[in-house]
């Protein structure tokens, strides 16, 4: 059982070895759907790192007390909840995003992320893990959710940070960046295809950058010394 | 008298990748023709800048994958790739056009997917669709063929076709005449009875579209010559026509405002023949075996005639084509043709045992 994860080890499963969107490929419904552009990804990563957070926490928090056999039911009524939350909270704070968003705001629940991260990891944590671990697992899946924002903002309408004002307010109107002036806009990146090309393009690069890691680690690594002999083992090795 | 030893196999060979491509440019020749002689210089500005992209992105991918660039040039695969999209690009297309579909085509379609042989969709097709879906505007501007309109300037010539597609290069602009292509005017028409549509719009010929009827006679004959070079064989474009042809047939309604049009306009106005002789029998992402293909033309065949009466888009080989090349691989697993010595592919495959 790995109750005693370090919060390191739990940093860099969350950000890049185990990331939700890129590894696990977890959660991929909202990621193809809303991450058209950065305001967008922004407020639906904001919202499923809030409610990722608060299940786990619940959950780590009554694992002892709920038997096995109905752990499910119970951690999706606790996800569930704090889903319901989240969107009564946009509806009353960011009430344009909120209508954008529409439907992948309650569905929110299906994200098998948080589901995944629930039975996973905070049923056999302590609570501050678990909650740490609900972070840094919703950021990576924030993460993604942006990247892939802005890159189909930049490609697909020729501009990035566009209407901000509806997550932070009034004054980020102006936060808009024109990249390429006289853009005729390519709509492909927009529409769900650009969501899985460019899901597909941002898998590619993480695996070349690992690989590229994996190839200067066994650089560093002593080579065996010339000579070594082979010995023959009979029997079994246990 | 000495006897020749030649040994079995006695067949002829087929030719390789590289002689098959380059009968098809060859046979794309005539509907060049027919094309620049309607449309103007655009045609041709296109095929060149669309193969000079293809070389140059084809030759990068193989520097990339560390494979020997000239081979793989040597086929002649891009360019036939880069003809097949600029002859469906519209004429006077703006140069950039070009580059996002070449860049599709060459790298999206064909090249993330394997590389020659390994592609499921059509490269071409794919670079058009992506650019139909982008750039409405500029995909649906087609210049309007020599002599549709009475007092119509002249197409325009090499140069100015060239400061067309690239406005940097000219100081005056340069404008080409548009109109709607006659399978958008058929589309939009729901007052007036075919023949009064016909006779009212400069965009009817006899039959089918105005000069349409030419580029794609011209496109046949093209066809016609692949098919006695037994560059492919005749299931696939023949039951793809067919089945378009027996579509129109039972929706034409003898010409009422209703009509879908009558068989002789489906065949020839749009891209119907470029389709069925070039696309349709692409080797690669088509069904196999002979059966399958006529399954696979015929689907090709009505989806066409549905997308082109009942959907969003009014020319649609493009969309019939990538769907069926999706349903390809179902319908190579449904005909899988007897195998020598077996009694049919079932007790073919419970001799394999179960894997």
């Amino acid at each position: 059982m790995a109750s005693s994860a370090s919060y390191a080890d739990l940093t860099s499963n969350g950000l890049w070895k185990n990331n939700a969107a890129l590894v696990q490929l977890l959660g991929l419904c909202p990621l193809l759907a809303v991450s058209g552009t950065v305001v967008n990804a922004l407020g639906l990563g904001l919202a499923t790192i809030f409610v990722l957070v608060c299940s786990n926490t619940a959950v780590s928090m009554i694992r002892n007390v709920v038997s096995d056999a109905v752990r499910l039911p119970a951690f999706v009524m606790i996800i569930a909840s704090f889903t319901t939350c989240i969107k009564l909270l946009m509806q009353a704070y960011a009430y344009e995003l909120y209508e954008i968003l529409g439907i992948f705001i309650p569905l929110i629940v299906t994200n098998c992320a948080i589901l995944g991260r629930a039975d996973a990891f905070a049923a056999k944590n302590p609570v501050l893990p678990s909650m740490y671990d609900g972070f840094i697992m919703g950021l990576g899946f924030a993460l993604v959710l942006v990247l892939l924002g802005a890159m189909r903002e930049l490609v697909g309408t020729g501009a990035l940070f566009g209407d901000m004002n509806l997550l932070f307010g009034a004054a980020a109107a102006q936060w808009k960046i024109e990249v390429f002036s006289d853009y005729p806009g390519f709509i492909v990146a927009i529409v769900p295809p650009g969501a899985f090309l460019f899901t597909g393009l941002l898998i590619a690069m993480k695996n070349i950058i690992d690989a590229r890691l994996k190839e200067r680690e066994e650089a560093r690594k002593e080579k065996p010394v010339a000579g070594s002999k082979r010995v023959r083992v009979t029997g079994t090795i246990k | 008298m000495a006897l020749l030893h030649v040994t079995s196999p006695h067949m002829s060979r087929a030719g390789d990748t590289g002689s098959v491509m380059r009968h098809v440019l060859l046979a794309l020749i005539p509907g060049i023709v027919v094309m620049t002689a309607l449309f103007g210089w655009g045609t041709i500005v296109n095929i060149i800048w669309a193969c000079l992209l293809a070389l140059g992105m084809e030759a990068m991918v193989m520097r990339l994958r560390k494979r020997p660039p000239m081979f793989y040039l040597r086929d002649c695969s891009a360019l036939v790739t880069a003809v097949l999209l600029a002859v469906a690009l519209p004429p006077y297309a703006p140069w950039w056009l070009v580059v996002v579909g070449i860049g599709f085509s060459i790298l999206v379609a064909k090249h993330l997917y394997g590389g020659m042989g390994y592609n499921p969709f059509n490269p071409a097709m794919v670079g058009y669709v992506v650019l139909l879906i982008s750039f409405p505007v500029e995909m649906t501007q087609w210049a309007a063929p020599a002599g549709s309109i009475p007092d119509q300037a002249p197409t325009l010539g090499p140069l100015s076709a060239l400061a067309a597609s690239f406005p940097f290069l000219s100081s005056t602009p340069v404008d080409a005449f548009t109109m709607a292509t006659p399978l958008d005017v058929f589309k939009q028409n729901d007052s007036l009875m075919v023949d009064e549509l016909f006779a009212s719009s400069p965009q009817f010929g006899r039959f089918g579209g105005y000069g349409w009827e030419w580029v794609n006679i011209a496109f046949l004959l093209g066809g016609a010559y692949l098919l006695y070079k037994r560059i492919f064989t005749w299931h696939a474009p023949i039951s793809m026509l067919a089945a378009l042809a027996l579509m129109a047939l039972i929706f034409n309604d003898s010409g009422s405002s209703a009509s879908g049009g009558s068989p002789a306009f489906h065949l020839f106005t749009g891209a119907t023949m470029l389709g069925a002789f070039f696309i349709v029998t692409d080797p690669v992402s088509s069904a196999v075996s002979n059966i399958g293909r006529l399954y696979y033309g015929a689907g090709i065949g009505v989806l066409i005639y549905l997308i082109r009466s009942f959907g969003n888009y009014p020319d649609a080989v493009a969309f019939a084509v990538l769907l069926m090349n999706f349903a390809a691989p179902l319908i190579d697993h449904y005909t899988q043709p007897r195998t020598y010595g077996h009694k049919d592919h079932k007790s073919h495959n419970e001799d394999r045992g179960p894997k």
